[in-house]
C-alpha cells in the first residue's frame, strides 16, 4: 500500500494510505490529519488545505496551478513547492509523499 | 467526563466534524450521530452548484468515506429524534426508543422556509435543501424546460446558474428592489443582476409571488397585479427557519437559533449546539448572528467537542462564505452588517472581477471578492488581526 506522511509545523509525522484518483485533501481529512481543514470541500475557495511538497517530489507531483497560485499568492506562509492539497489529484505511484503544513491555515 | 456516550443529532456539516473532533479532543466513549436523511453527511453547498448541473453524484459530495466513521468507532444511525428529555438524560426517538446521552449535541440546521402561498404543494413546485430535493429538481429538468425561481439569494442565483448550464430558460422572482438585497451592497447586487441577464436569465426585482397555479401540477406563477408566468417547475429559495424545536421544548434558551455561548455551551451544561441551527454573540461584531455556512459550522462543532471533552477552544475564526456562479467565484469574508462606507477595487457595472469593501468608521468589517482570491485572501488576513485599512490601498488589486 501506498502512503503518504504529513509532517506538522512542529514536526509531528502522520502517515495515511494513498487512494488512487482521491484529493489529498480528502486523504488527509479521512486520516484526521490535525491542520487541514478543508472547509470549502475542495473548491479552492478557502485555501484551508495548504501544504508544502518536499522538493524533491516536487516534479513528481507538479507545482500549483493557476487558481491555487492565485490563493497562495497573499498567504505569509507561502513557498515555491506549496499547493492545495484539494487540487492535489493522488496517485499511487506517489508512494512515499511527504508534505509539510503551514503553522496556521488561513 | 470522556467516557461516556455522546450523542450528536443531526448528521450533516456541524455533527460530522463534532464527531471527528471529539476523536481529536480524546472522547473514549461512544460516540453515536443521528441523522434523519437517507446518505452519508455530505457537502451542501454543491447541491445548488456541481451538484444540481450533474457535474458531481452523490457519493462524491460524502464529506467523509462510509470507512472513516468505522475506524473511528462513530455510530451513524438513522432517526429522527422527537424530544429531549434533560431530566432523564435521554433523546426519545420517532419510533419510541429511547436512548441515553452524557453529552449532547444538537446539530440540528435548518430547513427551507416555507412560502405560505396557494398552489405552493402542487407537484412541480419544490424547496432546495437536501440531496434527495436536487434529485427530484433533476427529475423535473428532464422534460420540464422553464424553470421559476422564487427568491434571489445566494441559493437562487446558484440554481439560476446551474440549470442555465443544463440548458434551461430561467426566471428569478425577487420580491425585494434587488436581488441579494439583505446580504450586499446595491453594487454587488447590480453587477449579478447583469451577469444573469448576459447569461440569459429573467431576472425580475419587486416581484411578488402570489400563488402558483396549474392543473395538478405547476403550470404557471402568479405575480401581485395578476400577471401569469409559464413555469415546468417552479423552485422555492426565501431562506431558513433553523430546527429549534427540539431545543425550545427542551426549555433551553432560543431566539432565532439555540442561544450558544463561545465554547458552544447551550443554557444546560450537557448540552453543546453548533451549525446552522445556533445563535451566538460575535464581539467583533457585537452582536448575536446565526450564521449559515460551512466554515462557521466546523469552528462552532471544534469548539463544542472540545466543551463535551472538558476542554476549553473558544469559537473564534472569522465567518467567511462562498458562492459559485458561472465563472464568477464569490469569496465573503466577514459581516458586512453594520457597514457605513463601502470602497471599490474595480468596477462591478462593467468588470467581471472586483471587490467591494465594508467599512464602518474607518475600520474593515468584511470584504466581497469576486474573482480576486487574492484580495480575498488579502482581507482574512486583515480582519483576521484586526488591522488597519488605507483606502487608496484597497482600491488597488492585493499583489504580492
Ligand atoms: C443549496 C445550498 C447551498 C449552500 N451553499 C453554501 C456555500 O456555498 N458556502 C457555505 O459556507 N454554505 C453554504 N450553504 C449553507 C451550508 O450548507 C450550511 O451552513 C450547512 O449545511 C450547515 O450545517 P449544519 O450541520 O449546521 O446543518 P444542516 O446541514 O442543515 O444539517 C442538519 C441535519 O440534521 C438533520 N436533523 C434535523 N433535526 C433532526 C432530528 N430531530 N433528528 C434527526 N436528524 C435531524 C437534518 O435532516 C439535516 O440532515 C448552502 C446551503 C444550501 C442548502
Ligand atoms: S479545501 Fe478549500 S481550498 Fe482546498
Amino acid at each position: 500500500m501506498s502512503v503518504v506522511t504529513f509532517i506538522s509545523h512542529d514536526g509531528e509525522k502522520r502517515e495515511a494510505p494513498l487512494e488512487e484518483g482521491a484529493s489529498l485533501m480528502q486523504i488527509a481529512v479521512d486520516n484526521m490529519v490535525p491542520g487541514i481543514d478543508g472547509d470549502c470541500g475542495g473548491e479552492a475557495a478557502c485555501g484551508t488545505c495548504h501544504v508544502i511538497v518536499e522538493d524533491q517530489w516536487i516534479a513528481e507531483v507538479g507545482r500549483s496551478g493557476p487558481v491555487e497560485e492565485e490563493m497562495l499568492a497573499m498567504n505569509p506562509e507561502r513557498e515555491p513547492t506549496s499547493r492545495l492539497s484539494c487540487q492535489m489529484r493522488v496517485s499511487e505511484s506517489w508512494d512515499g509523499l511527504v508534505v509539510r503544513l503551514p503553522e496556521f491555515q488561513m | 467526563m470522556t467516557s461516556g456516550r455522546a450523542l450528536i443529532v443531526g448528521a450533516s456539516h456541524a455533527g460530522a466534524q463534532l464527531a471527528a473532533s471529539l476523536r481529536q479532543e480524546g472522547w473514549a466513549g461512544e460516540v453515536v450521530v443521528i441523522g434523519d436523511e437517507a446518505a452519508l453527511p455530505y457537502q451542501r453547498p454543491p447541491l445548488s452548484k456541481a451538484y444540481l448541473a450533474g457535474k458531481s453524484s452523490l457519493e462524491e459530495l460524502a464529506i467523509r468515506k462510509a470507512e472513516f466513521y468505522d475506524k473511528q468507532k462513530i455510530r451513524l444511525l438513522r432517526a429522527t429524534v422527537t424530544e429531549i428529555d434533560r431530566a432523564a438524560g435521554e433523546v426519545v426517538l420517532s419510533d419510541g426508543e429511547t436512548l441515553a446521552y452524557d453529552g449532547l449535541a444538537l446539530c440540528t440546521g435548518g430547513r427551507a422556509r416555507p412560502l405560505a402561498i396557494p398552489g405552493i404543494d402542487l407537484p412541480g413546485v419544490f424547496y432546495l435543501r437536501t440531496f434527495a430535493d436536487v434529485e427530484a429538481i433533476r427529475e423535473a429538468t428532464a422534460s420540464g424546460r422553464r424553470a421559476v425561481i422564487v427568491g434571489g439569494g445566494y441559493i437562487g442565483l446558484e440554481t439560476a446558474a446551474s440549470l442555465r448550464a443544463l440548458g434551461l430558460e430561467v426566471t428569478v422572482l425577487e420580491a425585494a428592489e434587488r436581488v441579494l438585497e439583505r446580504v450586499t451592497a446595491a453594487e454587488v447586487s447590480m453587477f449579478y443582476e447583469r451577469i444573469h441577464r448576459d447569461a440569459g436569465v429573467v431576472v425580475r426585482t419587486g416581484a411578488l409571488v402570489e400563488a402558483v397555479a396549474g392543473d395538478g401540477r405547476a403550470g404557471e406563477v402568479v405575480l401581485a397585479g395578476g400577471e401569469r408566468i409559464p413555469a415546468d417547475l417552479v423552485i422555492v429559495g426565501v431562506g431558513l427557519l433553523p430546527n429549534t424545536e427540539l431545543a425550545s421544548e427542551a426549555g433551553l434558551q432560543v431566539e432565532d437559533g439555540v442561544v450558544i455561548d463561545d465554547f458552544a455551551s447551550t443554557s444546560d451544561p450537557k448540552i453543546v449546539a453548533a451549525g446552522d441551527c445556533a445563535i451566538h454573540y460575535i464581539s467583533r461584531y457585537g452582536r448575536r448572528v446565526r450564521l449559515e455556512a460551512v466554515p462557521s459550522a466546523g469552528e462552532q462543532a471544534k469548539a463544542a467537542a472540545a466543551t463535551l471533552c472538558g476542554k476549553e477552544r473558544p469559537i473564534s475564526a472569522l465567518p467567511w462564505f462562498w458562492s459559485d456562479q458561472y465563472d464568477l467565484k464569490l469569496q465573503i469574508a466577514g459581516l458586512n452588517t453594520g457597514y457605513d462606507e463601502i470602497v471599490l477595487s474595480g468596477d462591478p457595472a462593467r468588470d467581471r472581477d472586483f471587490t467591494c469593501y465594508y467599512l464602518q468608521r474607518g475600520r474593515l468589517l468584511a470584504a466581497d471578492c469576486v474573482n480576486r482570491p487574492r484580495d480575498f485572501m488579502k482581507a482574512k488576513r486583515t480582519l483576521g488581526q484586526g488591522l488597519d485599512v488605507d483606502r487608496a490601498e484597497l482600491q488597488r488589486p492585493a499583489a504580492s
